[in-house]
Order: C-alpha cells, then structure tokens, then sequence
C-alpha cells in the first residue's frame, strides 16, 4: 500500500512534442501518413559501399538530408563539417523544438541520446579523414549535440542494443519526476551501414523480401536508418492531446545473449514492473506497440509474454514491417507512432503480415481501425538478453 | 523509505586487482590483457566454459563481477538486482576487429560471434547469465567516469521500486589501456549511497 500511495505523489513528464526522420518523411506527420496509407519504405539497394552484393533496408532520402540541413546551419550560422548521423540528429531535434517553449540553452534542459553504434561508419579510414580523432566516439557524439545547441549539461548517450530508446525515454521520465529537468529531448539515431549490414548479414538474419512481423511466413528482419527526438516536460503541451509517461522498467533474460528467452521472462518482467509503477492492472491496456522484428524467435517470445499478461486479445501492431529495425531509433520512433495512434484515435495495421505464425493466438492488427485508446504499451527487446516496457496514457 | 548503501567494490587496472581497495590479485606487469585475464580466470577458477567464447572488455566485465559476488549472495533480489554500467570507447576493440572482416570485398567475412559483442550491454547480458540477474540494465557512454551519473540513476531506480540491488560502475577498454571499477550498492553497507563517496572509493586504491 505505502508503495502505491508513493508513486501516485511523483510527476509524470508529458509527451509534449515529436519528430521522425526516416525513408517515409522528414516529420511525424509525414511519416504517420505513409503508414496510414499502408507505404512500406524498405526497399531494394545496391551499393557496394555498403554491401558487395543487393541487400534490402529501409534507408533515408539524403539529398534532402543535405538541402534541410543547409538551411539549418544557414539559421544557426554553424560551418563546420558534420557526419550524416550528426546531421540527421541535429535536424530531428531542431524540428522538435519548433512550436515549443523548451530552451534547448537551459541547464534545466537535458538531452539523452540513444544510439547502438552512431558514428561507426568512420572506422572505415576512407570516411573519417575529414573528421578530428574521436569523432566515432558515442561520447563524441553527445559532445557534438551539445555544442551544436550551446546545451550546458553532459549528453548523455545510452547504447543498450534494440532497446536503448526505450530506456532513454524511461531515463528521461525518471530526470523529470525526480525534479533534476524541466524537459528532456531525447534523440535517438541509427545508420544502415556496412558495418550493421554485414553483422546482420552474417547472423542470417535478414530477411529476403520485406519483413513481416509475427506472421507465418517471416523469416527474419529488415534494417532501417532513422532519427527519432521526444520531448517529455513537467509541463502538459498547449493546444494538443496530452499524453503522460505512466510506467517504465527493463529486465534481462539471464539467457541467452543472442537469442532471447524461450518463456519470454524478461520481457514479462519488464511490463509487470512498468504495470506496477503505472499502478494499473494489465486488462487497462488498449494497445501493445510491439517490438516485432519479424525474426521467427523475437515474435514467438514477444507472443509468450503478451499472453503471459493475459493481453492476448488487445490489438498489436509492428512498424518494421514498414520502417524495419532502426536499432537505436526503434524504441523512439516507435513510441511517437503510438503516441500518433493515441492523438488520431487510429490503430496501425501491421504492413507484412497476413498468417499468425505465433504459437499465441495474439492480436495483429491487419487494418487500420478507429478505436478510442487511453493507455497502450510499447515494448522493446534486443541482443544481451534485454528487454523493456513503457506504459503511456492519456490524461 | 530505506537509505541505500555501498557495499563491496572492486578495481581491475594495471594488471591488478583491488578489492575494498585492497590488493587481491596481482599478475605479471609485463602481460598483455589477454594473458593476464586468462590468468586472472585461473587465479579464481569460476569453472565457467562461456568465458572463453567472450570478447576481452566483457571477459574484464565478468572477472570483476566475480570478485564483487565471491562472498555475496545476490541471487536473492534477482529480478530486482540492476546493472548500471559505463565506459567511454563502447566495444572499440571488438568494433575494429569485426571492421578489418568487411573492410575490402575481396576479404569479406564478417562472423557473428564477434558482431554480437559489438553491443556494450552484451557484458551485463553475460553477467545476468552467469549470476541469475533478471532486473534493469542500462549501459551510459560518457567520456570520463560519472559518479553523479550513475548516483542518479541507482537512486532513481531505488525511488521507482524498479530494483533493489545494484552493480554500477565503468567498465573500459581501448587501444591504450584498460580500467573497471565496479561496487556494490543495497541496504547492506556501511557507507551511505552519494556521488561524493563513490568519487572517493574510485580513487582508493592502496598501490
């Protein structure tokens, strides 16, 4: 009881602005939009420079990465040279900014990154000559960011594999209701590069047609590139829907490290303690954001666990199969497309997936479906055994 | 609520060991990692035939975590124990090992045992295997150590009920050199849980 009654007393952050970058638009709208109309962005590639042979990802427009972001530094007055995931986090939070009070400048103002590997394609020596020693440093990165907004605060950068995102958004939660920031802009970005694209390749874990999470004929993920920025704050946003951050935890497997659990453990555990700190029971949920990387035993466990909660009949979605695994930016990206369904009253179908080909007679939505929804999960889960659950509401 | 505390910790640099601050194990000055990891393995014979499968920042990772839990019975909090770890070179070593398999077409072959290790968290992921942790895991890169950092978000795990025992720490590898610091933090210790104090146990090492 005394747990309870402690956990109503704390602030939780609101959902106050967004932005997606990624292969179906420059904007949360944008990209809200492809996918209401069913658009899948993973599409065929040919660029030795990434992989010796034809390989599929869903990968981002940068000719109008470029033109963007010379306007950008145009306002900023900011010459120096940046990489591409630098110009593409720059731009993501610079948009989210827009139409908000939040003062990027302030020590009241944090920002958190999350990324797997940022700057990784400038170990490859051909790339990194422009740059100054370091500059594939995750720290760097965040140093970066920082100096780029002229924010006082350390950037912090969380790599935790598929998951991070998640994390970062349970972090930045926890900066806020224990009062040390009035807002978080929390970043989080990947690349399809060579170094992703070969690792995955040689797991065999890519699949050869665009990914189709949880049905019966997936046979693996696809990759994708984004940026995705969220802005949590104290304070509710002006003239839209507002959204609250309930409930976040993550747990291990204790496993497996590449491979998760077979009863789905860590990831039960994960949404029960999110549960607990949302103080709701699991039938309160209206909607599941699953992780759904399409590869034969992520669905299967994420099934498990969604039945262990006895969520078997809420409605479940996966982007990937439009978007594909963007790594670092999933959880974030992610999470701003459920916030998305919860502001239109929309359910997202799942692009790929026609058969469950789970062993847990779940959910998946196969149309778009109107639906009042006031409380959803998003869960995340990903190599080393990790797992997360985030629980968002309306209020 | 209770008060946190700073229980056991333990440092691993310059081919030596620390725990509590005191020298526990010492190897040639002259090795090289690789040498003295296998036998700092032998020294405390964990019986544990995944080690050798490990890159080298999580066999560092997994040996210190031996130290820390020789004499301490933390399967009790399972999924209530969180690994809160740091570094500033993420899996560098291991980054550019899986890099010269792909660097030219004509010598492409990338594995998937090194790829995986690519992933700073995977050291907490061998960790939580080996000791039965099923709680938070969070994997902060930051340039230098940040006790502020990881105070913060023990006690705010602590403060949420997300977890009740913790490992935190940094845990680096790169190039040049090499350092974990990992330290215990429950209700059982005896100094209080603060940033000031776990600044001042980073540093305490009686050479």
């Amino acid at each position: 009881m005394e747990e309870k009654s402690w956990v109503k007393r704390i602030i939780m952050p609101y959902f106050i602005s967004d932005n997606i970058i990624s292969s179906l638009g420059f904007s949360t709208e944008e990209n809200f939009n492809s996918l209401l109309k069913g658009e899948v962005g993973i599409k065929e590639i040919e660029d030795t420079e990434v992989y010796p042979d034809k390989f599929l990802a869903s990968t981002i427009d940068k000719s109008r990465l470029e033109s963007e972001f010379g306007k950008l530094v145009a306002k900023y007055s900011n010459t120096k040279n940046f990489t591409t995931l630098e110009k593409l986090i720059i731009l993501s939070i610079d948009k989210s900014l827009q139409n908000t009070e939040v003062d990027i400048k302030s020590g009241k103002t944090a920002i958190i990154l999350s990324t797997t590997k940022g700057n990784i394609d400038l170990l490859d020596k051909k790339r990194s000559e422009k740059f100054d020693k370091n500059r594939d440093s995750l720290w760097k990165l965040g140093e970066v960011i920082a100096n780029f907004f002229g924010n006082p605060n350390e950037v912090i950068t969380i790599s935790n594999a598929c998951i991070s995102g998640v994390i970062a958004i349970n972090t930045a939660a926890m900066y806020i209701n224990g009062k040390m920031f009035d807002n978080v802009v929390i970043c989080g970005g990947d690349l399809v590069t060579r170094f992703v694209v070969s690792g995955f390749m040689s797991f065999l874990s890519l699949s050869e047609k665009p990914c189709k999470p949880f049905d019966k004929n997936r046979n693996g993920l696809s990759l994708g590139e984004a940026a995705g920025t969220i802005i949590l704050s104290n304070l509710p946003p002006k003239g839209k829907q507002k959204i609250k951050f309930r409930g976040g935890a993550s747990a291990n497997d204790a496993n497996h490290i590449s491979g998760p659990s077979r009863t789905g453990e860590g990831s039960y555990i994960s949404i029960k303690k999110a549960l607990i700190e949302a103080g709701i029971e699991s039938d309160k949920i209206d909607h599941i954001s699953a992780h759904g990387t399409a590869t034969p035993y992520n669905d299967e466990m994420e099934s498990i666990a969604i039945t262990r909660h006895s969520l078997q009949s809420k409605p479940v979605n996966s982007i990937k199969g439009s978007l594909g695994h963007t790594l670092g930016a999933a959880g974030i990206i992610e999470s701003i497309i459920l916030l998305e369904e919860m502001r239109n009253n929309t359910l997202l179908k799942t692009m790929g997936f026609a058969e469950i080909g789970v062993s847990n007679d779940i959910n998946i939505l196969t149309e778009n479906t109107e639906k009042d929804i006031n409380t959803c999960l998003k869960m995340a889960s990903g190599f080393g055994g990790s797992n997360a659950a985030m629980i968002i509401s309306k209020e | 609520m209770e008060d946190l505390f700073i229980g056991k910790y333990c440092h691993i640099k310059n081919n030596k060991v620390f725990v509590d601050g005191k020298l526990a194990f010492a190897g040639e000055e002259t090795d090289v990692l690789k040498s003295f990891l296998k036998n700092l393995y032998r020294f405390l014979k964990p019986s544990y035939n995944k080690f050798f499968k490990m890159d080298e920042i999580s066999k560092l990772g997994f040996l210190a975590t031996e130290f820390l839990l020789e004499d301490v019975d933390i399967s009790k909090y399972e999924e209530d124990v969180a690994l809160i770890f740091s570094n500033s070179d993420s899996t560098l070593i291991t980054d550019n090992k899986h890099q010269e398999s792909i660097d030219e077409d004509v010598n492409f072959f990338p594995s998937p045992s090194v790829f995986v290790y690519t992933l700073p968290n995977i050291m907490m992921g061998e960790i939580s295997i080996r000791h039965k942790l099923k709680g938070e895991n969070t994997f902060f890169i930051v340039e230098n150590f940040n006790a502020e950092l990881l105070t913060n978000h023990i006690n705010n795990l602590f403060l949420t009920n997300k977890a009740k025992a913790f490992i935190g720490g940094w845990v680096n590898l790169n190039f040049h050199s090499y350092e974990a610091f990992l330290y215990l933090v429950s209700k059982d210790g005896s100094a209080i849980h603060s940033a000031e104090e776990i600044n001042r146990i980073y540093t305490n090492i009686e050479e």
